[in-house]
This record gives structure tokens, C-alpha cells and sequence, in this order.
């Protein structure tokens, strides 16, 4: 029986069509090209992108309408007026503070939460809770920002910060930045999780096994552990806040200050762009390139953050080979 | 389960008559052995639906080297894990019978286990350093339990490194990583760890078989010394090192004690034919 059953497998086995050499060659060598062409697709889009931001941020720079305008007058000036009064002022501290108070409102926020819940659902959670607990997390995740931004504008601010205190106005950066904060609650606590759940059970192990409570192996071993994965999951979260452009257009306001007041509405980087390309500069004049000098700005502040997460990644990866 | 009498032993509750009573099993060890520190009657343990042991009976001697010998599966390093309950960490484990530690109840849900794992040490297959410098690796276990000024912690790490034979390799770099010593030398960092919080026995789970023999030689030598001063339960697939370091050895098979005594004894005149297949190599 078993004779039989192997000389039917070797007969099947021979009735395929040959496939030539060529013909493979082919196809192995198209495949390696589509995907190279692919690849290239992507980097070439990047480098277009950079591109064209360099190119008209030098034309900003370089613009003979305004002989004001120099890089010294844009990154340490301390006023931003490019469509108010006779003579507009292009500092962009305004801007950079304002981005900067709306993310470390959301960095206060989210960090802190995010992490304990990492710890909660990497070392206490039973594995049903976890599961259930991520799909939440997933979901908030999967939230467009645009409806944070109007949750910031019509709850958290009516219902969360003006009861507390009459200072707080209808826009303001306290609930822009709680708003990005529960924005990026997901992302610091997924990619925080990931880098506890990473420690070996083995260091768990040993550190019961020397009479440790639960909260010690968390606190003493597992965290420390992880340091540099949770460092590189905040910068990696806090750089998606400096980026997010939805929540602070919609509820941090338009008035650029220069302020750390959390009551005060301020305007961030990617707000003034919205504000600029949403029309109400014309296309040719300096404001619009303006913009393109602030997007500039804001793109060498998130590669600079985007490259020391990935600097504090790989030593965290080194400590376990 | 169905078993076959070929490996009912001495100290299965089958071959003893049922109307012995306990207290005269235990005058019987109590004569045979020097002093208990762990002992087990009737001892079943699960993991889930799955039961690894059956009806362990067992006596292991103060201040000797106790080896656990058995094919992989046989349940000791599952016994070892009772011992300090590292099986309260994994869900569906649970297990009757007695098991004591100087009549101490092991098997008892409120026991504290903090306290019992501070008692008795637990050194791993694969040596686990936690990634901190080799003093905070030392001072890890003493610093969860008490407040201690900084020059009792140097002095205590420096005794427990002595003891673990790691000093003089270390005493100049105890601020460096632990992950730059060698496997060797992080297993006995290990060692030098469970020794630093005081404990009166030490669970060795397989210690040297991510080893190279060299430091396999060196642990061992650790071992004997450190008998002197501990209760000792080496689990162990090498048969020679078992002969080499232990007093008293306790051969499993699927989750039964199938034979235990005297070290040279179990192993040049075993009572039972499994077990003689086993020390000579002729199976597992």
C-alpha cells in the first residue's frame, strides 16, 4: 500500500511542466526590481519633500520685500505678527513656545499615565485583561485627532478647566495639550509595553526568587531594564505631539504669545500653517513662505528628537544581544 | 494513571503498610539521615489538568548536596520550584501532599513567600544578571530587605563574592555592567547574589549547563564548598557531575521518585533497574 501511494507521488511529482532557467531568472530579477523601484519611490518622495521645504524656506530668507527677515531675526525673535499691524514680525519663539507648552501639557499627561499603564498591563494584567485592555487602547489610537480637538474645544475646556478656574478662555493651551496628551496616551503605552514585555522572564525570576514583591520586580528590575525603550517610546510619542496639527488648530487658538500661562491661548507651529495654507494669506507673498520656514523649523526639531530615539533604541537593543 | 510495580520503591506509600503510622516513617528518616530540612510525604503537584508529580515521599539532609537526576520532563525542576514557590508566579499550578522546610508549611497558600524565598536562595539554568553593575547586582536581594549602611553593603558584597569565589576577578570593576562578565562568572555573580541575602539552602536548577566545562569546574568547586554552609538541591543532567558533587541523590521518572539514597550508593549499586539503566547511560 505504502509502494503504491509513493510511486502515485513520484508519477504526480513528474507530470508538472518544467520551468526553465530563463523564465526564472526572469522573474526573480523583475521582482528585485519592482521592489528596489518601490523602495526608491518612498526615499524620493522624503528627499522631494525636504527639498521643496529648503528651497522655499531660502526664499523666505533671502526675499528683498522685507530686508528685516534674517536668521537671526526669525529664530530669536520674540514677536509673530506676519498678517497683524503695518510691520509684520517674523520671530518664531512665539510659535516654539507655543508648540512647545502644548507638549509638555501633553507630555505631563501621557507620560506618566502611559507608563504605569504599560507596567499594569506588561506585569499585573492576567493575559484576558491585557487583551481586552490593548483592543481599547487600539481604538483610542484609531481616533481621528480632529474629533480630540473639538472634544478639547466643547468638554474639556467648558466642562474640565473653566469650572476649576475663570482664567481659562475659549481657547487655550491647557486643553489642546491634555487633548494631544490623550492623543498620544496610546502610542507611549503600547511602545512602552513592548519594551517591558521585552525583559527576559528570566530577570523576573531571578528577582522573585531573592524574596521581591511583585512591585519590586516591576520598579527594580523590569523598568530599569526597559529604561532605554521607555525613553525611546516617550521621545518617539512626544515628537507625534510637537507634529500634531488637528487638536491645537481647533482648540489652542491663533494668537501667537510668547507665554508659558497654560490659560492663555497660544498658536503652534502646525496651527500657523494650517491658518496660512487654509487661505488667509495670499500665495505668493512673504507670509505664505513664511510658513514654509516655520514647517523647516519644525521638521529639524522632530528629526533631531526622531534621531535621538533611534540613538537611545539601539543601545537598548545592544543591552539583551 | 497506570504504572507498573517494577517502579514502586521503598519509599512509596504502596509498599509501606497503610497502618504505619507517619511518625514512625519519620523516626525511620530522622535515624537515616543527619537532620532534615526538607521533607515530603505524599507530595502531587499539576499544572493545570497536568499532573507532573505522583505521591513524592522524600527526606533531604541539612548542610548536604542533594542531586535531582531524570529525564527531561520528570518533574524535578518542578519540585525544585515548590521548594520556594517560584510555581506561584505560573497560573494552574497547584499541588497536596506535604512538603516542609524545617516544619514549615511550603504547601500553605498564607505562607509568606518573601520571607521563604529570603530563607532559600535559587540559582538558574541560564545565568541572569540583572543588566546593573556587579555591586547592584550583589546588593539587590539585601537591599529589598533591610536598610543597610554603605559600608555594611560593601562588606557584605565583597563576602558574598568571596564566597562565590567571583572576588578576586571583580574587585576592581564592581561599578562595570554584570553583562561583561563571562557566563561563568555571571553564574557565580549569581550564586555571590542568592548567598548575599542570607539563606540557609540554595535551589540550583541545571547551573551548569549553559557552561563551558571550564566553568563548569569552577562552579562545581563552588558547590563543595558552599555545603558546608548550605542545604544544597542541585538539579542536574550530568550523571558524573551529580556523582561528583552531591552526598545524596534522588533519581525521578515522569513525575516519580523512582530512587533515592546515598550518592555512591544509588550509583555503583542501584536497588532499581530504571534507575541503573539511567546512571549508566543506557537510556535518557
Amino acid at each position: 500500500m505504502i509502494a503504491v501511494a509513493a510511486r502515485t507521488a513520484a508519477e504526480i511529482a513528474q507530470r508538472g511542466r518544467p520551468c526553465s532557467l530563463r523564465v526564472r531568472t526572469l522573474i526573480e530579477g523583475s521582482i528585485k526590481y519592482l521592489l528596489w523601484s518601490l523602495t526608491f519611490l518612498s526615499v524620493a518622495t522624503t528627499a522631494v519633500i525636504i527639498a521643496v521645504l529648503a528651497s522655499e524656506t531660502y526664499g523666505f530668507f533671502t526675499t528683498t520685500d522685507h530686508p528685516e527677515i534674517s536668521l537671526w531675526t526669525f529664530f530669536c525673535g520674540t514677536e509673530w505678527s506676519p498678517l497683524l499691524g503695518a510691520e509684520p514680525m517674523f520671530g518664531v519663539l512665539p510659535l516654539v513656545a507655543g508648540t512647545l507648552l502644548v507638549t509638555t501639557i501633553a507630555g505631563v499627561v501621557a507620560l506618566p499615565i502611559g507608563l504605569m499603564t504599560a507596567i499594569y498591563l506588561s506585569e499585573y494584567a492576567t493575559a484576558r485583561r491585557r487583551t481586552l485592555l490593548k483592543a481599547v487602547l487600539e481604538i483610542l489610537a484609531g481616533v481621528p485627532t480632529v474629533v480630540y480637538g473639538f472634544f478639547a474645544l466643547t468638554f474639556i475646556t467648558p466642562y474640565l478647566l473653566q469650572p476649576f478656574s475663570s482664567a481659562f478662555g475659549t481657547y487655550n493651551a491647557m486643553s489642546a495639550g491634555i487633548a494631544v496628551g490623550i492623543m498620544i496616551l496610546p502610542i507611549v503605552c503600547s511602545l512602552s509595553e513592548d519594551a517591558l514585555r521585552a525583559v527576559p522572564q528570566s530577570l523576573r525570576d531571578g528577582a522573585y526568587a531573592l524574596g521581591s514583591t511583585k512591585f519590586d520586580v516591576s520598579a527594580k528590575v523590569v523598568v530599569p531594564a526597559a529604561l532605554s525603550g521607555i525613553v525611546a517610546a516617550f521621545l518617539l510619542a512626544l515628537t507625534r505631539a510637537i507634529g500634531e496639527t488637528m487638536i491645537v488648530a481647533l482648540a489652542a487658538g491663533g494668537l501667537a504669545q510668547l507665554t508659558a500661562n497654560p490659560t492663555a491661548q497660544v498658536q503652534t507651529m502646525t496651527a500657523y500653517m494650517v491658518q496660512i495654507f487654509l487661505g488667509d494669506a495670499p500665495a505668493a507673498g512673504i507670509e505664505y513662505k513664511s510658513s514654509y520656514a516655520v514647517a523647516f523649523t519644525l521638521f529639524l526639531i522632530t528629526f533631531f528628537l526622531t534621531w535621538i530615539g533611534a540613538i537611545v533604541l539601539r543601545r537598548y537593543r545592544e543591552e539583551y544581544e | 494513571m497506570t504504572h507498573s510495580s517494577a517502579l514502586v520503591t521503598p519509599m512509596d506509600p504502596a509498599t509501606t503498610t497503610p497502618s504505619t503510622p507517619a511518625s514512625t516513617q519519620d523516626a525511620r528518616a530522622a535515624a537515616t539521615a543527619p537532620q532534615s530540612a526538607i521533607s515530603m510525604r505524599g507530595l502531587n503537584a499539576w499544572y493545570g489538568t497536568n499532573q507532573v508529580l505522583h505521591a513524592l515521599d522524600l527526606e533531604i539532609a541539612a548542610r548536604q548536596v542533594c542531586a535531582f537526576i531524570g529525564p527531561s520532563g520528570c518533574g524535578k525542576s518542578t519540585l525544585l520550584r515548590w521548594i520556594n514557590r517560584m510555581n506561584d508566579t505560573i497560573p494552574g499550578a497547584r499541588a497536596d501532599g506535604t512538603l516542609s522546610l524545617h516544619g514549615i508549611d511550603l504547601l500553605d497558600r498564607a505562607l509568606d513567600v518573601v520571607d521563604l524565598r529570603r530563607r532559600v536562595g535559587m540559582v538558574f539554568q541560564k545565568p541572569n544578571p540583572f543588566p546593573k553593575s556587579i555591586f547592584d547586582n550583589v546588593a539587590f536581594g539585601p537591599r529589598l530587605h533591610r536598610v543597610y549602611t554603605r559600608t555594611d553593603l560593601e562588606e557584605l558584597v565583597e563576602q558574598s563574592l568571596r564566597a562565590s569565589a567571583l572576588w578576586n576577578e571583580v574587585k576592581d570593576r564592581l561599578d562595570s555592567s554584570a553583562l561583561g562578565l563571562s557566563g561563568g562568572q555571571q553564574q557565580r555573580l549569581c550564586i555571590a547574589r542568592a548567598v548575599a541575602i542570607g539563606p540557609e539552602m540554595l535551589l540550583m536548577d541545571e547551573p551548569c549547563s549553559a557552561l563551558d566545562p571550564r566553568s563548569t569546574a569552577s562552579i562545581e568547586e563552588l558547590i563543595r564548598e558552599l555545603r558546608a554552609s548550605y542545604t544544597i538541591v542541585i538539579v542536574t543532567h550530568n550523571m558524573q557531575q551529580a556523582s561528583r558533587v552531591s552526598d545524596s541523590t534522588a533519581f525521578f521518572y515522569e513525575g516519580r521518585l523512582i530512587e533515592s539514597g546515598a550518592t555512591d550508593i544509588l550509583f555503583t549499586n542501584p536497588k532499581n533497574r530504571q534507575t541503573e539503566d539511567y546512571v549508566t547511560g543506557r537510556f535518557g
